[in-house]
């Protein structure tokens, strides 16, 4: 909210400080976000008084002006249509800077002397206005100092409120909390009752008495609907950030402003019948003031007349029933409407208004009265015309309001500070809470809050007053005495941060991608359904990811388009199934070559087992390595032939493999790409090391070729000679797979290395060449190995 | 015989000193020394003299044997010496060269300062806790004191699923699901992704907040300015000021938002601060009584306290990140920076 600070200034003292009084609001919780001045720095400019008006001889637009500046007469030159003997205007006098730069010099136009100028609003950057010259009110002293005259010399503070204090939302409330947090009185301009002058009223029926228990109506007539309010108001609205319409409107805005009151003016011959203030039947439509047609719906209170409704209650009214410049009589709505009858029924329909804003937080139920006493007078002054008596409907006090009991203890027992009993009764005084103190063995109080306040209904709600206007700064630190309890620290579990640090050793760079993701792109891999966000950000945003690949490949695409021709990332989150499921899963994607360009070591494109490695080593963080198998699976985002399930003893646990290259060309992609995505949960499930003897007896080491059919996996093949080798065979490594001219088609030779060691003795050369035996017995019954002669 | 032996000990001496390798010195020691040796033939001989001549001629050969076999030796290790260096001086490498293998990746920004702040609370004693990032309205918002139509839900922009879910807003509602399963004492904190509907200069749709919570008999609000300011001291290795400012969260009473003094310009103004000295860096307060009362805590026994950060903004302001989104666009020349 934007205040300006004369007008707070009419309201309670602020002193000249500026800085010590935003520090002291935002350091009592209305933060001071910004202080701007109201206008531009204006020097030279005065009030000008036109005395005469001739035409120039050389030039059809142009008039040669006499202007009065009070001592003197100024033969100013001027090309503003609107330009007239008798009016006042800003004028720039010879030296004057105009806010855009331009300094005023006597000068010739087409041959005729100008000594100054003579501005539109625009020239002195006080409205966009630039149609003709900025006309002043006659009231002011020709030759004045515009900025004085105008009291431009204003200072705006940016508040910004936090939603639980709608009673600040006018200059009132603002002053009330200077008052309270300076110790300094109010003194509220007077608001004397209009005495009525006609005998007119209008009916009024209250048939949601819950959602609008009071109305407060008064009929005006003979109004001038044509006429503007005074300049003074005109420039408080737009200093709140308001644009003046129309004497009517301007006034029911302007005592917003000030007293937190919103009203509605109807134009009173386009009403009919009475007003109803009842909630909207189910379809009923209404035409907004600004243009649009809404549907309402019965939770919705509407003020209607006998035809339908004219607008929705507290929120905005409508087209058929608002001022024109034809208006003659009117008809004044101030109303309390029950907060959460109006709580969030504008922003069903878009509308965050004034008034919304205002009646959804709260709003004195005890100002109706008040407000339009102030607008009637206003009115009058401004529009002319004459009042009819004010008429309250329902209840003059419709809300009720509880004592709260407050605990002296329980202030320090929540703040950790003892403030003194007679503090904080003074404390509360200033916010306007009347105090009743309770006898018994500890201080407590019973506290009624203002009419104004809607905060305040828990002891809590009053520690904060107190802490708030006692300042927090005031609060001590002080370190909690907790009791000392060693939380648990579980071994079984492998900690993400050890995975990431894994990785990150063997190349990897860690990224943070979004949780939502393009649905098309993701669908380029995954077919499943996603689920979508009913509000996404943008459609590139609109599902969530089912799957880090996604998010991943876009990052590699576009790090490859900056010439990142090597690129290792994962990323540790949660991947979401289309019932909103999640899982947590590590997930890696690496292109390029193996290793980084270096001397000495041929390039070699990265290939399956260099990622099969890392995911390996990740793996084997857990426990065991044999208790995980990959398994030739098929997945639609992977290369058919270069692709693996990972399994954990019989639970899934993840994916490796090679991207599809028709989806790294869709995705633009730089091939080779491998992925991989594992499941933390399965995955990390740790097993405690447990000791095995070491042998201290030598080992022997067998090697054997095996020629065997192309179609065999390493797997089970290992597995045959894991049986075959029983507990003597310790180690079983792949040393070599071939395929070539010395080699049957169809068929690969497979050399692998074991070791043989036993725990009580030294094996002799006869049982390891038994065991050898065995071996390829095995082999050769399961798999038709054959032994490859050298 | 014995001006032999003299001519033959300074032919060797000449022989050993100018013998350039171990194999030729070998060859030396074998033709004086070896079985077929010169010296040896002479020890030999002796066998053939007078008992006087022999005696005196035998002390000569073993003196001459000894002198040769110490020549030898001392040639020996000499050669070998130079061998070593020879050895030594071919193997010299350029150890400026770069080294070959893997190189190290790095952690993402903002994982380093998650990283940093649970260790510190964990020391402190704090467990870390999670919860769903689809949430339901209860968690997120209703039991957290803000219900439906509440002015401050517009504060939070949400991702809806239209089914009643919706992508947490904040790590609040962990809170919540903490003490529905625990009771007192509570010492969480909660770090996690966050999301809003929201994107522009200052914002991205998903961020990172760390959320902490304090629940047990008599913890107050002077409890929580000790330790958040505990916290940014340990977390910005600094000296750092701390002020509260009150504010407003419908799940905290009395609540405020926690400004440091820059950590850039140490309070005197700058462009990070705007000029002001003052950071914006976190929202705290005293657990509302009716957040307790929804997870059926006893409100009069219990009193806790509650807070909530932006772990990319503190990721921003301890590494000088001009602009939140750098962090989501996963640059590799941005992220090998935080190596």
């Amino acid at each position: 909210m934007r205040i300006s600070l004369q007008w707070l200034r009419d309201w309670v003292d602020t002193g000249d400080d500026v800085p010590a009084l935003t520090h002291a609001l935002t350091m009592a919780g209305l933060e001071i976000e910004g202080v701007e001045r109201a206008g531009p720095a204006l020097k030279g400019i005065i009030v000008g008084e036109v005395l005469s008006v001739t035409k120039h001889p050389d030039a059809d637009k142009l008039n040669v002006c006499r202007v009065s500046t009070g001592s003197e007469e100024l033969q100013i030159v001027c090309g503003a249509p609107n330009v007239r003997p008798g009016m006042k205007a800003p004028l720039a006098t010879i030296g004057a800077v105009l806010p855009n730069g331009t300094q005023i010099k006597r000068a010739k136009l087409r041959g005729v002397e100008s000594q100054g100028m003579l501005c539109s609003a625009r020239e002195l950057e006080l409205t966009e206005d630039s149609s003709g010259l900025f006309e002043l009110p006659r009231e002011l002293q020709t030759g004045a100092d515009l900025v004085a005259a105008l009291a431009l010399d204003d200072t705006i503070l940016e508040v910004n409120l936090t939603p639980n204090r709608g009673d600040c939302m006018s200059v009132a409330g603002i002053a009330r909390e200077v008052s309270a947090a300076r110790g300094t009185p109010l003194h509220p301009p007077a608001i004397a009752p209009v005495p009525a002058q006609i005998s007119d009223t209008f009916p009024v029926r209250l048939e949601a008495p819950r959602g609008c228990p009071k109305f407060v109506g008064r009929v005006l007539r003979g109004v001038n609907g044509n006429a503007a309010s005074p300049f003074w108001m005109q420039e408080r609205l737009r200093r709140a950030g308001l644009r003046p319409i129309n004497a009517i409107v301007d006034v029911t805005n302007y005592v917003m402003l000030e007293l937190g009151q919103p009203m509605h003016a109807y134009d009173l011959n386009r009403l009919h019948g009475a007003i109803v203030v009842r909630f909207a039947r189910e379809g009923e439509t209404l035409q907004l003031l600004d243009g649009r047609t809404v549907e309402l719906k019965p939770d919705v209170l509407v003020i209607a007349d006998e035809r339908g409704p004219l607008g929705i209650a507290g929120v905005m009214g409508g087209e058929d029933s608002g001022i024109s410049s034809a208006t003659t009589d009117v008809f004044l709505e101030v109303a309390f409407f029950d907060p959460n009858t109006i709580a969030g029924r504008g922003r069903r329909y878009g509308l965050v208004t004034d008034a919304s804003q205002r009646f959804e937080r709260g709003v004195d139920p005890l100002l109706q009265e008040r407000a339009i006493e102030r607008a009637t007078e206003l009115l009058l002054a401004c529009a002319g015309g004459q009042a009819g008596p004010t008429v309250v409907h329902g209840l003059a006090s419709p809300r009720s309001v509880e004592p709260v009991r407050l605990r002296h203890d329980r202030i320090q027992k929540v703040l950790g500070a003892e403030i003194p009993a007679n503090t904080v009764a003074d404390l509360l005084g200033r916010l306007g809470m009347k105090l009743e103190s309770s006898t018994g063995d500890a201080q407590q109080w019973r506290v009624t809050p203002p009419s104004w306040r809607f905060d305040i209904g828990l002891e809590e709600d009053l520690i904060e007053e107190v802490a708030r206007l006692y300042g927090y700064d005031n609060i001590p630190e002080q370190t909690a005495q907790i009791e000392q309890v060693l939380t648990q620290w579980s071994e079984r579990r492998v900690r993400n941060e050890r995975a990431a640090d894994l990785l990150v050793d063997r190349g990897y760079q860690e990224a943070i991608t979004y949780s939502f993701t393009d649905a098309n792109w993701q669908s380029i891999l995954l077919p499943d359904a996603a689920l979508p966000l009913a509000n996404p950000i943008s459609a590139e945003l609109g599902v969530m990811r089912l799957s880090l690949w996604p998010g991943l490949l876009h990052v590699l695409r576009e790090n490859q388009r900056r010439q990142q021709q090597r690129v290792r990332l994962f990323e540790i989150g949660r991947r979401y199934d289309s019932n909103g499921s999640e899982t947590e899963v590590i997930a890696g994607v690496a292109a390029g070559d193996a290793l980084p360009e270096q001397w000495g070591s041929e390039s070699r494109e990265l290939d399956f087992f260099d990622v099969k490695a890392d995911v390996e080593a990740l793996l084997t963080l857990a426990g065991e390595r044999s208790k995980v198998r990959f398994v030739a699976e098929s997945h639609p985002a992977l290369h058919p032939g270069q692709c693996a399930r990972i399994w954990r003893d019989d639970r899934p646990a993840g994916w490796i493999g090679a991207l599809h290259p028709a989806h790294a060309a869709r995705m633009d992609l730089t091939y080779p790409v491998f992925v991989f995505e594992i499941e933390t949960e399965t995955a990390f499930a740790a097993e405690l090391p447990e000791f095995r003897e070491i042998s201290k007896y030598p080992a022997i080491r067998r090697d054997i070729a095996v020629i065997v059919d192309e179609a065999l996996a390493a797997d089970p093949l290992i597995a045959t000679v894991r049986e075959g080798g029983g507990e003597l065979l310790k180690v079983v490594s792949v040393l070599s797979v071939y395929r070539g001219p010395q080699i049957q088609k169809g068929m690969k030779s497979i050399a692998l290395g074991l070791q043989l060691q036993d725990t009580s003795r030294t094996l002799t050369d006869q049982e390891a060449d038994a065991v050898v035996a065995r071996v390829v017995e095995r082999l050769a019954k399961q798999h038709g190995a054959a032994i490859r002669d050298k | 015989m014995l001006e032999n032996l003299q001519t033959l000990i300074e032919t060797a001496r000449a022989d050993i000193a100018s013998c350039r390798d171990l194999q030729a010195l070998d060859e030396i020691r074998v033709r004086l020394l070896g079985k077929k040796g010169e010296i040896t033939a002479l020890l030999r001989s002796l066998g053939t003299m007078e008992p006087e001549a022999r005696k005196q001629a035998g002390a000569q050969i073993n003196e001459a044997k000894e002198t040769l076999t110490a020549l030898l030796e001392e040639r020996r290790q000499a050669l070998e010496a130079e061998k070593l260096a020879a050895q030594l001086a071919s193997e010299t490498v350029d150890v400026t060269l770069p080294g070959r293998g893997q190189t190290i990746g790095g952690l993402h920004p903002v994982t380093r300062v998650r990283r940093r702040l649970e260790q510190i609370f964990r020391n402190a004693g704090f467990t870390v806790a999670d919860g769903p990032e689809i949430e339901d309205d209860w968690h997120n918002f209703e039991a957290l004191n803000i219900p439906a139509n509440h002015p401050a839900r517009a504060m939070h922009d949400t991702f809806y699923f239209g089914d009643g879910r919706l992508l947490r807003t904040h790590t609040s509602p962990v809170q919540v699901r903490v003490m529905e399963t625990q009771q007192p004492p509570i010492r969480v904190i909660v770090p996690g992704r966050v999301y809003r509907c929201d994107s522009d200069m200052t914002h991205t749709p998903m961020f990172h907040q760390v959320e902490g919570l304090v629940v047990d008999e008599g913890i107050t609000f002077a409890n929580l300015k000790a330790c958040l300011h505990q916290f940014m001291q340990a977390l910005f290795e600094k000296d750092v000021k701390m002020r509260l400012r009150p504010s407003y969260f419908p799940f905290t009473e009395p609540s405020a938002e926690v400004d440091i003094s820059c950590v850039v310009c140490n309070g005197s103004g700058c462009r990070v601060c705007k000029q002001t000295g003052w950071l914006e860096v976190a929202g705290c307060g005293v657990v509302h009584p009716n957040v307790l009362r929804a997870v059926n805590i006893d409100s009069e026994r219990y009193t806790g306290y509650a807070f909530g950060m932006g772990i990319d903004r503190l990721a921003m302001l301890r590494y000088r990140v001009p602009d939140l989104r750098l962090f989501f666009e996963n640059d590799l020349r941005f992220l090998r920076q935080f190596a």
